[in-house]
């Protein structure tokens, strides 16, 4: 995971710190997992990142075990095995063989085996490869899915991370993917314009229609400082209902059809399908891609970034610094609304070609967590968009296969978000939480801080 | 953040100068906005121009009695296009009040935008009801099914209530409300027992909550995350659990005895009243109750004098010997059972099983409920009768056939909610430590 900025700006704040350790410590792990420090960022420095734990002796090994890295990893495997469990204890056979547990637990260990990596078989052969299909092109379609369904992923992924990194929390994803759903859609079944320009045409509408829609919650934020969780919860459901409005007028609604469903699209506003038509996989997935690739350039080459980031650290001090918050706040809004808008154009141009209320699926609320498992870094958040679209595409072949009902990928999803974000957890499961020296002088730096905020 | 401060002149209304409404804010220094007389205006305008001038010449008559009370009452007959031209005149005198207050330097007092509201809401009711195919609808069973709806909102909310006031943003509360329905179901179906079930639905958001606070206060992670991420949590586990355990066995795990409703006798008689305060489940006068607790225990005690003390300045509540965290953690906890309590109300009282989703975003509107009320028991649970109000006008309008789509009465609550945190309509202010982790110095 590309991580550029960080190193540097961790050292400077581990030195001057180093005595206060085992408060620190916690402290720290907030500022990193409130992506950014969006509630209170000055209050907390930034050290848990690198894995330089204070205290603790720095032996590479040590290092390698308590950095994040390791910890995402073990997050996953933390999750993949509590997900096994789950699905162990509602499987017959375990059931069965526990009623005997006593007289031979082999039975029943080897049951619990079996259901959990049955079911996490079947999600690999479903998402990645699968051996039984005949000839190459059917062995990889899995992959296809996979991809398919991560390209709308990843770019509303980087819509929250990249808010995220400005410190907000953009919560609005499912509504902007809807806004934009609903603009692309409708360019590209009223229109009709000539092959690629109309394309063009529906990309840029999906794109403004999202812009609009997040920048709508930047504005408003800036302007009265509402907080955004509360108005992007609240967007979602207005463009929820927005869209099933729509979907019942005539302007929308498919002629002779009663239920709420668009006209299909031109084929001339499609996303072109990038491996022929044995793929669902679409030029979608192209855009998303070079749309990380904007993303890191943004977020680590371009001013605008270096304020967003500002902004996110402390908002206070960028704003002493003259950079302008309001207008940060605002783009950044803008922008993460443009991401998931490509997501919104992703699905009714590249894998729907129609427009329904569940255009936006539960893509929007899944960005969430993918941006927070990728740590809000763009190809961080490219990698967990992949991760996740795999458990999507998986899970379906995974229900037909073993039974195991879809949900489980939800489970498995939250609860890798949930380890991550809390490193010591992880740590302390693992037993790989850093010995720790005596934090006699633990107290003095955070006393003056505390006496001086009450004061 | 508040970047512009659309006029930074400083209130110097002194309290003396302020003949009858001196004490409400004109002390506290701060400017007085245009904000409230110009929205205020603009919609006595839309008012007057929608809901007077463009209003139906129909007469919209509202039902007061039902069959079951113990005197009739007859029915209120309003001409749609009159009634809303007095209503909306009435609301213009109140704008130009403010518009008056503001030139002279004082805000405008809070019963004018409550009697502003209700103004606002009965026109509009009167225009929706005037304009549907059969202008008739009945007012007892409106208010009557907006109560019933507004339940799980209710204790929604004063979950959220508790655990902001203590300095937890509670985003979980959906996960609270619907792992408080499915352990109510599977519960009382296996034990026979809808009271047993009641309890283990209020066990099972306690737990929900539990895992919010650990999480949030023990690993200081950040609280709309782990709220985020635990209704995708919860979501995920109930469904795996009723696709894998309840329709595998219906009979046996997904079929909870019901909580009747219970009548208190000739008081349940009165119109309209009745009703709504005697005629519930179990559920239903628990709610009264909570409230009525929450709001006491929050203004009224010591203990709530800590939580709001630990809410507003953790480091004070601290140097005073408050267990800040502790504080916390269990308010935190007692928040999760109560909307535990609110979610069984889906599937023993609403319904009588589980599905998927059951609590269907309810959590979020009881968020929403909780803002609009302004961090207060009363304020929530008001705000959330408001949206029950809403969603079951959205029910009634779709059947007596009216010129509002469906669609818009249902965004109706988060539109509102908006205009709300947006500071449009007054200004709510959250506990000032909520969401900031206390990390002892």
């Amino acid at each position: 995971m590309p991580d550029e900025d960080r190193p540097k700006h961790v050292d400077q704040h581990a030195k001057p710190h180093e005595k206060s350790v085992a408060a620190e410590e916690t402290a720290a792990v907030a500022a990193v997992d409130t992506a950014g420090g969006a509630i209170s960022p000055s209050a907390v420095p930034a050290t848990a990142q690198s894995g330089k734990l204070p205290g603790g002796p720095d032996t590479l090994l040590r290092k390698i075990f308590t950095g994040s890295g390791v910890v995402s990893v073990l997050a996953v495997l933390l999750a993949l095995i509590l997900g096994g469990l789950l699905i162990a204890a509602t499987d017959e056979r375990v059931a069965t063989t526990s009623g005997y547990l006593f007289a031979r637990p082999t039975d029943f260990l080897s049951a619990v085996w079996n259901a959990a990596t049955r079911s996490y078989i079947a999600l690999f052969q479903g998402s990645v490869f699968n051996p039984r299909g005949s000839g190459l092109a059917v062995q990889f379609a899995p992959l296809m899915e996979t991809l398919t369904i991560a390209t709308p992923l990843i770019t509303a992924g980087l819509g929250v991370a990249l808010a995220f990194r400005a410190g907000l929390f953009n919560i609005g994803a499912q509504g902007q993917i809807i806004m934009a759903g609903i603009l692309a859609a409708w360019v590209g079944f009223a229109l009709h314009l000539p092959l690629g320009l109309h394309l063009l045409l529906v990309l840029v509408a999906g794109i403004v229609g999202g812009a609009l829609w997040g920048g709508l919650v930047g504005l408003l934020k800036a302007r009265t400082g509402a907080h955004e969780v509360i108005l992007t919860i609240m967007f979602n459901y207005i463009a929820l209902y927005f869209l099933r409005y729509l979907l019942n007028t005539p302007a929308f609604q498919r002629p002779g059809e009663s239920n709420p469903i668009s006209p299909i699209l031109d084929p001339t506003a499609v996303y072109p399908q990038i491996f022929g038509s044995q793929y669902r996989l679409h030029l979608g997935f192209i855009l998303a891609i070079a749309a990380t690739v904007l993303v890191w350039w943004l977020l680590n080459r371009s001013t605008v970034g270096f304020e967003f980031r500002a902004v996110g650290a402390n908002p206070k001090a960028a704003l002493t610094a003259g950079i302008n918050v309001s207008r940060s706040t605002i783009l950044v809004m803008a922008i993460a609304g443009a991401l998931a808008g490509m997501s919104g154009v992703a699905q009714v141009a590249g894998t729907e070609k129609v427009l329904t209320d569940g255009v936006a699926a539960t893509y929007g609320f899944d960005a969430i967590t993918v941006a927070l498992l990728g740590r809000s870094t763009p190809w961080g958040t490219f990698a967990a968009g992949l991760l996740f679209g795999a458990f999507r595409a998986g899970a379906v072949q995974m229900q037909i296969q073993t039974g195991t009902p879809i949900d489980i990928v939800l489970v498995v999803q939250s609860l890798i978000v949930l380890f991550i974000a809390a490193p010591p957890l992880v740590r302390a499961i693992f037993g790989l939480n850093p010995r720790r020296k005596k934090p006699a002088a633990a107290g003095k730096s955070q006393q003056a801080a505390t006496t001086g905020g009450a004061a | 953040m508040s970047a512009t401060a659309t006029s930074p002149l400083p209130g110097r209304g002194s309290p003396g100068t302020a003949p009858e409404t001196g004490k409400i804010q004109a002390a506290s220094g701060k400017p007085v906005l245009w904000k409230t007389p110009v929205v205020l205006s603009a919609l006595g305008i839309v008012a007057f121009v929608f809901f007077g001038l463009m209003g139906s010449g129909q007469t919209a008559k509202f039902g007061i009695s039902t069959g079951g009370d113990f005197f009739q009452l007859p029915a209120l007959e309003i001409p749609a296009m009159a009634g809303g031209i007095v209503l909306s005149v009435l609301m213009l005198g109140l704008a130009a009040y403010a518009v008056y207050l503001k030139t002279q330097n004082r805000p405008a007092p809070a019963w004018l935008t409550i009697t502003f509201t209700v103004l606002f809401v009965a026109a509009f009711l009167i225009w929706v009801v005037g304009g549907a195919r059969t202008p008739s609808i009945s007012l007892a069973g409106l208010i009557a099914g907006s109560v019933t709806l507004a339940v799980p909102l209710v204790f929604g909310s004063l979950s959220g209530v508790l655990c902001e006031r203590v300095g937890v943003v509670n985003i979980a509360i959906e996960g609270q409300l619907l792992g408080g329905a499915f352990t109510a179901a599977i519960v009382a179906s296996i034990t026979q027992s809808p009271f047993v079930g009641l309890l283990a639905a209020a066990v099972a958001g306690a737990a929900v909550s539990m895992v919010l606070a650990v999480f949030s206060i023990k690993y200081l992670v950040n609280q709309i995350i782990v709220g985020v991420v635990l209704n995708v949590l919860v979501s995920g586990v109930t469904g795996f659990l009723f696709s894998t355990v309840m329709q595998e066995n219906k009979a046996r795990f997904n079929s909870p005895p019901g909580l009747d409703i219970v009548e208190i006798p000739v008081l349940s008689g009165i119109p309209i009243i009745g009703p709504i305060l005697f005629k519930q489940s179990v559920v239903g006068y628990l709610m009264y109750v909570a409230v009525i607790v929450v709001w006491v225990g929050l203004f009224k005690t010591k203990w709530g004098l800590r939580v709001r003390a630990v809410g507003e300045h953790p480091q004070a509540a601290d140097t005073m010997g408050i267990k800040v965290n502790a504080t916390r953690f269990w308010n935190v906890t007692l928040g999760g059972a109560i909307a535990g309590i609110g979610g069984s109300f889906f599937t023993l009282v609403a319904i009588d099983s589980f599905t998927k989703e059951i609590s269907g975003g309810r959590g979020f509107i009881a968020l929403a409920a909780l803002i609009f009320g302004r961090w207060n028991p009363i304020g929530a649970f008001f705000a959330a009768l408001l949206f029950g109000f809403a969603d079951n006008l959205q029910s009634i309008v779709t059947i007596i056939g009216t010129p509002v789509p469906s669609q818009f009465m249902a965004m109706l609550p988060y539109l509102v909610t908006v205009l709300a945190v947006a500071g449009l309509v007054g200004r709510s202010r959250p506990p000032a430590a909520s969401g900031i982790p206390y990390v002892k110095g």
